[in-house]
């Protein structure tokens, strides 16, 4: 078997990293009191966040990139690529990623571009990044991965679909408070989850997004990797899961052989709902902001259409003198306003003006 | 449509970058290229470092064309750490009641659409609560 790992020729790494999750929550049960006649049981998480009326994709980009740089403390205009991931960009036709370049000062002596694969898209960017840099083309690119995710109005989404991501300024390995060791990519057409151009909200397969799509997809991803690299679960300090809801990351975590201990800091999605290109690296940014130097990190995110991307991090010991150099994700969840389903409707723009 | 009116405007309505002066160093804001200070040249850029405090506010319930679709919102004069006066909305209020004094910190921001949604979106800086 040819090797299937992906890794640059030069070691790369995290040189800073910056997440943002907007401040409004909309308790699952909210969505229940409408749609079900309140019925409580079985919701898939406590409660989302959702963006307010001045938050898009482009602005909690922004928020999350200059996050990035504060840890990362390294001039803009060295950044010779921004690209961010997600199915939510606020323009049909215009780069996010430019706006954002313009506006942290790496503009214009940059890669700018707009990934889309579902709730991968922040990973693919991340994977680009550390091509662009393991190749030696550039010493920083900065990828991200945030969505203010649609979910049609009664639908098993809507209690889901969140706002919110994380950013990171990809760059060389000895600058880098968490190397990235290798990532590996397992990609197959599985029909799980779509929205067609001009739709307003997506569709999905229902019970078809488990086994096919997100189980499998999540658990080959790990898999070979840990194989092509002969480690194990109990060699990680720490591992992060695509999060739709709160089950599914928590049965692809013991499917894989990895406890709830391993994957608590970054399960985020009971509190903050799936934030689709967002939720596994939100999930890497609460674990950076809680690991040790040495401390091994494995992150799989997942992408309807489908996809897995997996990594392999280790932290060094530039991360303590940095994380504190920004917002931590925490305080982000932390900072909380509740608001019920007319006001979400108003937020989300779901009440026609004309 | 206004696009090179707002393209013009990207850089300091993005970041909140105006001037520094090179003879008394006062920093500028909105950029004018003249201090208003000593009176000299002064066209070297200064990113400002995005902190201040309420200085006033109103809450506009009437918006003009534009703005209607993020009424009722608050507009402060924010007097930045840097010496400069600015007009912003503030955002994120969330349950805190906006207060003279109050300490709050610059972010990028919708602003709003120009003309229709099919115009250009216009970002720009507001203020929120300091976070920390």
């Amino acid at each position: 078997m040819p090797d299937t790992l992906l890794k640059p020729s030069r070691p790369v790494g995290i040189v800073g990293y910056g997440s943002y999750v907007p401040r409004y929550r909309l308790p699952a049960k909210e969505v229940a009191r409408v749609w079900v006649g309140g019925r409580a049981s079985g919701l898939p998480i406590k409660e989302k966040a959702v963006a307010g009326l001045d938050e898009d994709v482009v602005t909690m980009s922004l928020e999350a990139v200059r996050n990035a740089l504060k840890r990362a403390g390294i001039d803009p205009a060295e950044i010779r690529a921004v690209w961010i991931g997600s199915e939510s960009h606020p323009y049909a036709v215009k780069p996010t990623s430019t706006i954002v370049a313009e506006a942290i000062g790496a503009a214009p002596n940059v890669q700018a571009a707009d990934m889309e694969f579902a709730c991968k898209a922040g990973t693919e960017a991340m994977v680009m990044a550390m091509g662009l840099v393991g190749s030696g083309m550039a010493r920083y690119a900065v990828a991200a991965g945030l969505d203010t995710a649609q979910g049609k109005p009664g639908d098993a989404l809507e209690y889901t679909a969140a706002a919110g991501g994380a950013a990171f300024v990809i760059g060389p390995a000895e600058e880098s408070l968490a190397t990235i060791n290798a990532s590996y990519s397992y990609v197959t057409d599985t029909p799980d989850f779509w929205r067609r151009e001009y739709q307003r909200y997506p569709e999905h397969g229902n019970r078809f997004t488990g086994e096919p799509a997100y189980f499998k997809h999540s658990t080959a991803a790990g898999k070979t990797m840990m194989e092509a690299l002969g480690t194990k679960p109990s060699d990680y300090t720490w591992a992060i899961f695509h999060q739709p809801n709160a089950k599914f990351p928590q049965r692809a975590a013991s499917l894989l052989g990895f406890t709830p201990e391993q994957i608590r800091p970054g399960l985020l999605s009971p509190v903050i709902g799936n934030t689709y290109a967002g939720a596994a690296i939100l999930g890497l940014t609460a674990t950076l902001d809680v690991a040790q130097p040495g401390d091994r990190i494995l992150m799989v995110s997942f992408g309807s259409g489908a996809g897995s991307d997996a990594f392999d991090i280790t932290v060094t010991d530039k991360l303590p003198e940095r994380r504190d150099k920004a917002l931590k994700t925490q305080d982000y969840i932390a900072r909380r306003t509740e608001i019920d389903y007319a006001m979400y409707a108003r937020l989300r723009g779901k009440i026609a003006m004309k | 449509m206004e696009i090179p009116r707002h393209w013009r405007l990207n850089q300091q309505r993005y970041g909140l970058v105006g001037e520094v002066c090179p003879h008394c160093e006062a920093k500028i804001f909105p950029p004018r290229d003249i201090c208003p200070h000593c009176g000299g040249e002064a066209k070297t850029t200064y990113a400002f470092n995005g902190r201040g405090e309420v200085f006033s506010f109103t809450t506009i319930y009437e918006a003009p064309t534009g703005f209607d679709e993020t009424a009722p919102y608050t507009v402060a004069l924010v007097k930045l750490e840097e010496g400069p006066l600015v007009t912003a909305q503030l955002t994120d209020l969330g349950e805190t009641r906006p207060e003279i004094g109050m300490p709050v910190e610059m972010v990028t921001r919708k602003l709003r659409s120009d003309g229709d949604e099919r115009g250009m979106l216009i970002y720009g800086y507001k203020f929120r609560p300091v976070m920390r």
